[in-house]
């Protein structure tokens, strides 16, 4: 180690001269720095970086396109459950409508059977009164004729007589009742 | 740094650190060039190629925490003086400003690691070769982006200038990319280092010095050691700073060519 008075001897050196040596060394050791950083470091740290980014990317396309048919199964189902509420909408008015007429028919056919029961019973009571009456009259007749010619002993041949007479006798019947 | 007993056979005359200090002598007698600054440059190459080999061998998309300490360092380097300087095109100089970046930060940071304690920068024959690389690099790609003719022209006379103005601007733009740019690179990082290695050697001997002297001489002493361990601090800062705006420096340089105009 020199002195301090050795050095100002010598003069102080001046720091902005270079050293071969050092020139050499620091360009020689810099480009063996280059030389892995060219081909050991940067490419690996790149490569990592553009593997990062492409998982991201693939990641976030991956999501894009399930959540896209998810999207369009919801739809599916949307329309799908709208279109089956019209259904059992258009079902339910079709049943209340077919309801409606079944009733309405069996309506119209309960009352026309009624009807057609009831002018049955009405002809035949009207036949059987007509039938009774003529019968009736009929035999009131032959009896009171013979009742008649019995106790008047003459013989009503005529027709048109026979027939004045019972009549003339049923009228003072009911007169009499 | 010098021994106490220089001092001591001297007396009590104090010798302020200067640029002698700077010239470290050979480790081995015989060999002559093989000298601190130089085996720290080699340490230096060694470590950071190591480092980050080791550190970016696997690239795995999910990084092991080794491998996160790389990236981190790399990533910044990528990102803030890469894309956000160079665009696009930045990837073709990232080994270049990769290289720069981690070699600068290393050798300025032994600055302050015990022991090796000197900054490979303070000598400027380093400076120098870094500076003259850089020169090379961003003349190269501005010749090879625009052609040797356009790139000379628009060094010369700076398109959309008035006339008359090119009889000032035409020597300050050649002095500009001739000279300027690779001296003050080399230059502003060689000062950088060496002064802050001056004022912590000037603090941390003047402390030892004084602490060989009266009670009163003592206390003093304890100040300045309080100093040296402040500014050892503030020297970090510095170091990393001077790594970062060399690399930025050289990255604005090469964008400058890669552009169409400057």
């Amino acid at each position: 180690m020199r002195t301090y008075i050795e050095l100002a001897e010598a003069g102080a050196p001046n720091p902005l001269l270079p050293a071969t040596a050092e020139i050499i060394v620091g360009s020689v050791a810099f480009l063996l720095l280059f030389l892995v950083m060219r081909s050991k470091v940067v490419p690996m740290f790149e490569k990592a970086y553009a593997e990062r980014s492409a998982a991201i990317e693939g990641g976030i396309a991956r999501a894009e396109v399930a959540q896209a048919e998810a999207k369009l199964a919801l739809e599916q189902y949307t329309r799908q459950l709208a279109s089956a509420q019209d259904e059992a909408q258009e079902l339910r008015e079709a049943a209340r409508a077919q309801g409606a007429a079944i009733v309405e028919e069996l309506r119209a056919k309960a009352q026309e059977e009624a009807a057609r029961i009831t002018a049955a019973a009405h002809a035949s009571i009207e036949a059987e009164r007509q039938q009774a009456i003529t019968s009736l009259r009929n035999e009131v007749g032959a009896l009171a004729v013979e009742l008649a010619s019995k106790i008047v002993g003459e013989a009503l041949d005529d027709q048109a007589r026979q027939s004045r007479i019972v009549d003339r006798f049923l009228d003072d019947l009911e007169k009499s009742k | 740094m010098r021994a106490l007993s220089v001092f001591s056979a001297k007396g009590d005359e104090f010798v302020p650190p200067s640029s002698v200090d700077f010239v470290l002598p050979p480790i081995f007698e015989n060999i002559p060039f093989i000298t601190k600054p130089i085996l720290l440059v080699l340490l230096s190459v060694l470590l950071v190629s190591l480092f980050f080999s080791l550190s970016a061998r696997k690239a795995a998309v999910v990084p092991s925490k080794f491998q996160f300490a790389g990236e981190l360092v790399y990533g910044f380097v990528r990102k803030d003086l890469g894309q956000e300087i160079l665009g696009h095109d930045f990837k073709r100089f990232m080994p270049y400003l990769f290289s720069l970046f981690t070699f600068i930060l290393t050798n300025n940071i032994f600055g302050i690691v015990p022991f090796l304690q000197f900054p490979s920068f303070s000598r400027i024959s380093f400076a120098y070769v870094l500076g003259i690389i850089t020169f090379g690099v961003f003349h190269y790609v501005g010749i090879r982006k625009q052609g040797i003719k356009k790139y000379v022209k628009d060094i010369m006379f700076m398109p959309g200038v008035p006339k008359p103005v090119y009889i000032l601007l035409t020597p300050i733009e050649i002095a500009t990319f001739l000279v300027v740019r690779p001296l003050t690179l080399s230059l502003r990082l060689f000062a950088n280092m060496f002064a802050g290695h001056l004022l912590l050697m000037i603090f941390i001997l003047g402390g030892e010095h004084l602490l060989q002297g009266a009670i009163a001489m003592k206390a003093v002493g304890f100040f300045a050691f309080g100093m040296g361990i402040a500014l050892t601090f503030f020297e970090f800062l510095v170091q990393c700073l001077q790594a970062y705006i060399f690399t930025l420096l050289t990255a604005l340089y090469i964008a400058g060519g890669l552009a169409d105009e400057h």
